[in-house]
C-alpha cells in the first residue's frame, strides 16, 4: 500500500473511538445473511468509506449503528443520542420551508424556538442555503435539497455522522461540489464519519479510510488508508496516486463481486 | 464556505416559481359550455318536448322570472320560499358535514394505528357507502326523534365514507425515510401523527373533504323527502312540493338553487385546500 505521509490536521479529541462494530453478524428474519462477521471502528477525526457491490449489506451498517435495525451476533457499540444520519434521498418535508425542515430534528428534541431558530441559521449557512430559508423544498433542485438535508442533521451538531449514499442521485458536478462541502463540515465540525457509496473515486477523495465488503452476505475484504492531506482540492482526482489507489480499491472490489 | 460566488450559482439552481397570469382561454372554457347548456335547454323546451309536455321544462327565462325575480305570492311560490328552504337545508348539511368530518378523520386516525382496526372496519364503512340508506328511513325514524336530528344522521351516513378513506390514505402516505427520520429522534406516535403523518396526508384530505361536502349536500336534499314536519321544509321537500303541483318554473329554479349550494360548497373547500397547501403542494396534469 501507500508510503505517503499521513497527515490530517485533525488535532480535536482525535484518537477517540465514536463507533464500534465488533464482529457484527445480521441475519434478517427472512434468511437472508446481510453481513459476516464485520469489525471496523470509526474514531473522532476519522472519515471511514464503505464501497461494496449493490445489496452487500453496506447500508445495513448505518442501520444497525443508528439502531433502525438490530444485529443478531456482535456488538456495535455508539452513543446513539449523538448521530447524524444522512438519508439517500434528502427526506425533507414538503410542507415546511427550508427553515422549518433544518429545524426539525431541534424541534424533535424539544429545544425551544429561539435556540432552534438560532441553530438552524448557523447551519443554513454553513452548508451555503442562505437567502433559501423560505424556500419549499419544490422550489429547490436536488443538490440544493440534499444540503438543506445536511443542514437539518448538523443542527444537533452529532459526533458521528452516518451518509447512505447521499449523492448518488445527483450529476457529477454537484456531487464534487457536495463532497467539498462535506469535507469542508468535516474539517469544521470534527466529526466521525462514515459514508456508503457506490463511486470509489467519491470513496478515496472523502476519505482517511475506505473499506471494500464483498457481495452478500457482506464482509469487510480490503482495507485502505488514504494518505492525502486535508484539505483536499478538486485537482486531487487527478493525481497519479489518487489514481494509482483507486486502481486497488477498484481491484479489490472486482474480487469482492466473484 | 458559503461564498456569495457559492449563494450567486445556487441561485441558477433555483426551480422560479411559476407567477399566475390572466388569460382570455381560462374563462372561454366556461363561457362557451355555458352558452351550449342554455341553448341546449331552449332547445329541449321549444322543439323536442312535445307541447303538452312542455310544462315540465319550462323555458330559462321563464324560469327566471317565475321562480327568481319574484319574491313571495300565494303559498310559497317565488324566490323567499325557496331562499327559506334551502337554508334549512344548508344548515342541515353543513351541521352533517362538521359532525362527518370530526367522526370520519377521527375514525381514520384509529384505523391508521392498527391494521387489526382497520380490517375489522373497512366491511362496514364500505357497507355504509353503499346501502340504501333510505331502505333504512324507519329504523331511523325509530332510533332518533325530530326531523332536524334524522336528517343530519342522513347526512352523516352518506357522506362520511371519502372523508375516512382519503384521511386515512393520507395518513398512510408517508414515506418510510421520512418515517425513520422520526423514529432515529426517538419521535412518539401522537408527535410523528402530527408532525409527519397528519401534514402528510393534507392533499388527501382536501380531496375527500371536497367529495364529501358535495354528498352531504345531496344527503340533505335527499333526506329532505323522508323526514320533515310543520313549518319551513328542506329544499328538497320544497322541491317535491313543487312536483306534485306540477310548478314547473318554481321546481327548476328550486333544483338550481339546491345545485348552487353544492356548487358553492365545492368552491369553498377547492379555495380552502389551495390557501392551506397550495404553497408546497402541486397538482400535476401532464402536459
Amino acid at each position: 500500500m501507500f508510503e505517503m505521509q499521513t497527515g490530517t490536521n485533525m488535532s480535536t479529541n482525535s484518537g477517540q473511538t465514536l463507533l464500534d462494530f465488533s464482529s457484527v453478524w445480521m441475519t434478517f428474519p427472512d434468511g437472508t445473511k446481510a453481513l459476516e462477521d464485520v469489525s471496523l471502528s470509526v474514531n473522532a477525526g476519522e472519515f471511514v468509506t464503505v464501497v461494496g457491490p449493490s445489496g452487500c449489506g453496506k447500508s445495513t451498517l448505518l442501520r444497525i449503528a443508528s439502531n433502525l435495525e438490530t444485529n443478531t451476533g456482535g456488538t456495535c457499540t455508539v452513543d446513539r443520542d449523538s448521530i447524524g444520519y444522512v438519508f439517500q434521498d434528502a427526506t425533507l418535508m414538503p410542507w415546511r420551508t427550508v427553515q422549518k425542515n433544518v429545524e426539525l430534528i431541534a424541534e424533535l428534541h424539544g429545544l425551544n424556538k429561539e435556540d432552534r431558530k438560532a441553530k438552524a441559521a448557523e447551519a443554513i449557512e454553513l452548508v451555503g442555503l442562505r437567502g433559501f430559508e423560505d424556500k419549499y423544498p419544490r422550489q429547490l433542485s436536488g443538490g440544493m435539497k440534499m444540503r438543506a438535508s445536511l443542514a437539518r442533521s448538523l443542527v444537533m451538531k452529532p459526533k458521528v455522522f452516518l451518509f447512505d449514499e447521499p449523492f448518488g442521485a445527483l450529476d457529477e458536478i454537484t456531487r464534487e461540489r457536495l463532497n467539498d462541502e462535506v469535507l469542508s463540515l468535516f474539517q469544521h465540525e470534527g466529526f466521525a464519519g462514515m459514508f456508503i457509496t457506490h463511486s470509489i473515486t467519491e470513496a478515496v477523495y472523502m476519505s482517511t479510510k475506505v473499506l471494500v465488503m464483498s457481495a452478500r452476505p457482506g464482509r469487510i475484504v480490503a482495507s485502505f488508508d488514504i494518505p492525502f492531506d486535508f484539505p483536499r482540492n478538486h485537482d486531487l482526482r487527478y493525481e497519479p496516486e489518487f489514481a494509482e489507489l483507486c486502481g486497488e480499491i477498484s481491484h479489490a472490489l472486482r474480487g469482492a463481486h466473484q | 464556505m458559503s461564498t456569495s460566488e457559492n449563494t450567486t450559482s445556487l441561485v441558477d439552481e433555483l426551480v422560479h416559481e411559476q407567477k399566475q397570469k390572466f388569460n382570455i382561454s381560462d374563462y372561454s372554457g366556461p363561457v362557451i359550455v355555458f352558452a351550449l347548456f342554455i341553448g341546449a335547454w331552449y332547445l329541449l323546451s321549444n322543439v323536442i318536448l312535445p307541447p303538452e309536455k312542455r310544462f315540465l321544462l319550462p323555458t330559462p327565462h321563464k324560469v327566471v322570472n317565475e321562480g327568481f325575480l319574484v319574491w313571495k305570492t300565494g303559498e310559497s311560490r317565488g324566490l323567499q320560499p325557496i331562499l327559506l328552504s334551502l337554508w334549512d337545508s344548508a344548515k342541515v348539511a353543513l351541521i352533517g358535514l362538521a359532525i362527518t368530518i370530526v367522526v370520519g378523520m377521527a375514525l381514520a386516525v384509529i384505523m391508521s394505528m392498527s391494521r387489526w382496526l382497520e380490517r375489522a372496519t373497512w366491511p362496514y364503512l364500505v357497507a355504509v357507502q353503499s346501502a340504501p340508506i333510505l331502505a333504512l328511513t324507519p329504523l331511523i325514524r325509530a332510533l332518533i326523534d325530530g326531523a332536524q336530528k334524522q336528517r343530519v344522521l342522513v347526512v352523516v351516513l352518506i357522506a362520511v365514507f371519502p372523508i375516512v378513506s382519503n384521511t386515512l390514505f393520507g395518513l398512510l402516505s408517508a414515506e418510510k425515510s421520512q418515517h425513520e427520520l422520526f423514529t432515529l429522534q426517538g419521535a412518539s406516535r401522537w408527535t410523528r401523527l402530527k408532525k409527519l403523518q397528519f401534514p402528510a396526508a393534507l392533499p388527501n384530505i382536501f380531496v375527500g373533504l371536497r367529495i364529501s361536502a358535495g354528498l352531504a349536500v345531496i344527503g340533505a336534499v335527499v333526506g329532505d323527502f323522508y323526514f320533515r314536519q310543520g313549518g319551513v321544509v328542506g329544499i328538497g321537500a320544497q322541491i317535491d312540493i313543487y312536483r306534485n303541483r306540477l310548478w314547473g318554473a318554481e321546481l327548476i329554479a328550486s333544483i338550481i338553487m339546491a345545485s348552487a349550494l353544492g356548487l358553492v360548497v365545492f368552491l369553498f373547500f377547492g379555495w380552502l385546500s389551495r390557501a392551506a397547501i397550495g404553497k408546497w403542494h402541486i397538482t400535476t396534469r401532464g402536459h
